[in-house]
């Protein structure tokens, strides 16, 4: 009775791969390709003429002792993003569940912070937080809390971290409201026959099927956190005070857009290339055993 | 009925195209700035002025973001051989375009190839300086220059029982005026904008201490980064003491402090000179503009200021016909009408001589007192080695290192002298990258 779709044609198959292909050739391959090529030149910014270094870029690089930090201030920053975006989007997900009367209506709202791009979330932020006229920044004062991220490095990790995490809950509360009701209520009702009490339910049940989930979200905030956040970090602090916040594509941004060493900023693309490479065969081979699907 | 439609629209086709047949004709030069709002405006009032002016030639102006997006568009269309006729480059991006020989097209030498006139004398040599070569020649076109200068709150100076026309020439003297206004309880006695332009760029130039060896820079590639000196470091560790007692406060990077002066907040402001039409359009109070002030213990202060601003550089690769239009152009932005216009309106520097003359001679100063400081600052002495300009690679990137270790000075972690040996030390890494890039 099983019917099995066959194509005979040996050619069909490329022929419709191909269109991916050629865009993961053109807009990945390519371009990686570039990149680790310029990490072996220091180029002048026209392209007029290129000194060949070798390794060079990555030993100026890796005896920089602000680009070694510029790794640690990453780690805080992309944990930080992570458990914040996550934790608070499972638990507006798990609320939103339970709620019968105009779920829709909250869940609509909670979404929509997810339209709003990265650059312009980071204003809105420094609107409210602005040590001069932001308003959450004057409540603060009449409070007696001297705000000032432009001066304190740790309010400044604090508001970049809050603003990226805030437009990455939207999209992980969709995730993990999907994710909670594809959870069959046998399971649940049966539990709560039982005797057991909300968070023990949550905890022995819950979440341990929604590990796929929360898995897939996990590698792509920390995605989100490493690349994507540029936008924040440039329109709020632009990597200050000193460098509290400068990540490593932020710093990729500012040596090959500000200072025109374009060396310097393809032979971080290839460090990050490979970090980030590696950051995933982690997850995968460590993390994923511990999921149940 | 359809054919008659079909008509009309080619009659109306027709006289479209026979419009603007004019400028088919003229030959177009491409102009790619920084510029929108006001001064935006301005710039487009400037280039109207001169296609109307003439019909052989039509400047098309292109905002392409701020100014280190306008020099990043300018590289890329370069290395897509899709560069304009004319870039605006910011100062701080001189040295990089002054590396770059195959991209630019120096206005001496076009100049001299289109056989336009051209006198140099005629520019202010304060400001065509930072553009120009030490044998003398001038590499790009001083645009908008402007150069530091001290804003004070008259009332703000009064409510604390100081004369508003105190002597403020030296920072000893602006040291008392922040006491006593910290004392009757100001909470933003001093705000600057630019900290390293005002308050170590400047500093350096005004005081006659080089900020870099090699002429600060103009005199080869190879040079280091010198401004962690005496005066520089007394100079931060007294601006980090007012720091700690709250008497300067640091706003950001950029011009974040301007909006503290402009509210009242602020009774003294290091700001740009270009920094006065937003003080006078918003200022609710009366306010001053005085010069910068020296520290009266340096026995060769004062010596004159340096500008910020941008510069026209001409880009290779345009046919003979389009560079005569560009020099004429250029030529047209020095007269003295246009030039006279543009510093009455902006505040910034006029270019030549016949401008600041004529801007006397119609009375302007005297309508609008303080607006010729900046003039007088920058004019006042022959520049010296240490006063002409800066010329360093990657000098963005320097002054963002800058930014850096004086926030740690102002924050209180770091004492003046380690937070500029270490933004020395850090800078000179990056000139020598340069200079490798620029072999």
């Amino acid at each position: 009775m099983h019917k099995r779709v066959v194509f005979n044609n040996r050619v069909l198959p490329y022929l419709l791969l191909a269109p991916q292909i050629l865009v993961t050739l053109v807009f990945f391959f390519w371009p990686a390709g570039q990149a680790i090529y310029q990490s072996a030149y220091i180029p002048d910014p026209f392209g007029l003429s290129s000194q060949f270094v070798g390794f060079g870029n990555f030993e100026f690089l890796l005896s920089d002792r602000y680009y070694l930090a510029s790794f640690k201030t990453t780690v805080i920053f992309s944990t930080l993003v992570t458990v914040l975006s996550m934790g608070a989007a499972l638990w507006l997900a798990v609320m939103a569940d339970r709620v019968i009367k105009g779920s829709s209506a909250y869940k609509t709202l909670l979404v929509w912070p997810y339209a709003v791009a990265p650059a312009v979330a980071g204003v809105l932020w420094l609107f409210m937080f602005n040590p001069n006229v932001g308003l959450v920044a004057w409540y603060l004062k009449a409070m007696g809390y001297d705000w000032n991220h432009v001066l304190n490095d740790g309010e400044a990790m604090g508001l970049v971290v809050v603003a990226s995490a805030w437009r990455q809950i939207s999209y992980n509360f969709l995730f993990f409201l999907a994710g909670l009701q594809a959870i069959p209520k046998s399971v649940i009702e049966a539990a709560a026959i039982d005797g057991a009490s909300f968070a023990r339910r949550f905890w022995t049940i819950v979440f341990p099927l929604l590990s796929p989930t929360t898995f897939f979200l996990l590698v792509v905030n920390i995605v989100y956190a490493f690349f994507e956040t540029f936008g924040v970090i440039h329109t709020i602090t632009a990597g200050g005070p000193q460098q509290a916040t400068t990540i490593l594509v932020y710093k990729v941004f500012s040596d090959g857009f500000v200072g025109q060493d374009l060396g310097s900023s393809a032979a971080q693309s290839v460090i990050l290339l490979f970090v980030v490479g590696l950051l995933t065969v982690v997850q995968f081979r460590y993390i994923e055993r511990k999921v149940h699907y | 009925m359809a054919y008659r439609k079909t008509l009309a629209g080619l009659v109306a086709a027709t006289i479209l195209a026979g419009s603007t047949g004019v400028s088919y004709a003229a030959t177009e030069i491409q102009w790619w700035h920084a510029f929108t709002g006001r001064l935006g405006d301005l710039l487009a009032e400037q280039v109207e002025k001169f296609n109307a002016s003439q019909s052989d030639y039509v400047v098309v102006a292109s905002h392409k973001g701020n100014y280190s997006e306008t020099l990043n568009a300018g590289i890329a269309a370069f290395r897509a051989g899709e560069q304009p006729h004319v870039l605006m480059v910011f100062e701080v991006g001189t040295a990089t375009m002054m590396g770059a020989k195959g991209a630019i097209k120096p206005v001496y030498e076009l100049m001299a190839e289109t056989g336009k006139p051209f006198d140099q004398d005629a520019y202010l040599a304060a400001v065509a300086g930072y553009y120009t070569t030490t044998d003398g020649e001038m590499l790009s076109l001083p645009y908008n220059s402007s150069t530091p200068v001290l804003y004070v709150n008259r009332d703000a100076l009064s409510a604390a029982g100081i004369d508003p026309d105190a002597d403020l020439s030296t920072w000893e003297k602006v040291g008392e005026a922040l006491d006593k206004l910290k004392a009757s309880g100001s909470s933003c006695p001093l705000t600057t904008a630019w900290q390293s332009w005002v308050h170590l760029e400047n500093l350096s130039a005004y005081h006659d201490v080089p900020f870099a060896t090699k002429e600060n820079g103009f005199a080869g590639v190879d040079t280091e980064l010198a401004f962690n000196g005496p005066v520089q470091v007394a100079h931060i560790e007294a601006m980090g003491q007012w720091a700690k007692d709250g008497k300067f406060i640091y706003a950001g990077r950029r011009n974040e402090g301007g909006a503290r002066f402009r509210s009242g907040e602020c009774a003294f402001f290091t700001e740009s000179s270009a920094g006065y039409a937003g003080v006078k359009a918003e200022a609710e109070f009366a306010f001053d503009i005085r010069p910068l002030p020296y520290w009266a213990s340096v026995e060769a202060a004062p010596v004159n200021t340096i500008i910020g601003g941008a510069s026209l550089w001409v880009m290779t690769g345009h046919e003979a016909a389009e560079y005569a239009g560009v020099a004429e152009f250029l030529n047209f932005l020095s007269s003295a009408d246009i030039q006279a216009k543009w510093h009455q309106d902006t505040g910034y520097l006029p270019i030549t001589h016949a401008a600041f003359d004529q801007t006397k001679a119609a009375g302007f100063y005297e309508a609008n007192p303080g607006t010729d400081i900046a003039v007088i600052q920058m004019t006042g002495k022959a520049p010296t080695a240490n006063s002409k300009g800066l010329r360093l690679g990657s000098f963005d990137q320097i002054r963002g290192i800058i930014d850096e270790e004086l926030e740690a000075v102002w924050a209180g972690d770091k004492a003046a002298k380690d937070a500029l040996d270490n933004a020395v030390e850090r800078g000179n890494q990056l000139l020598r990258r340069f200079e490798q890039a620029n072999r």
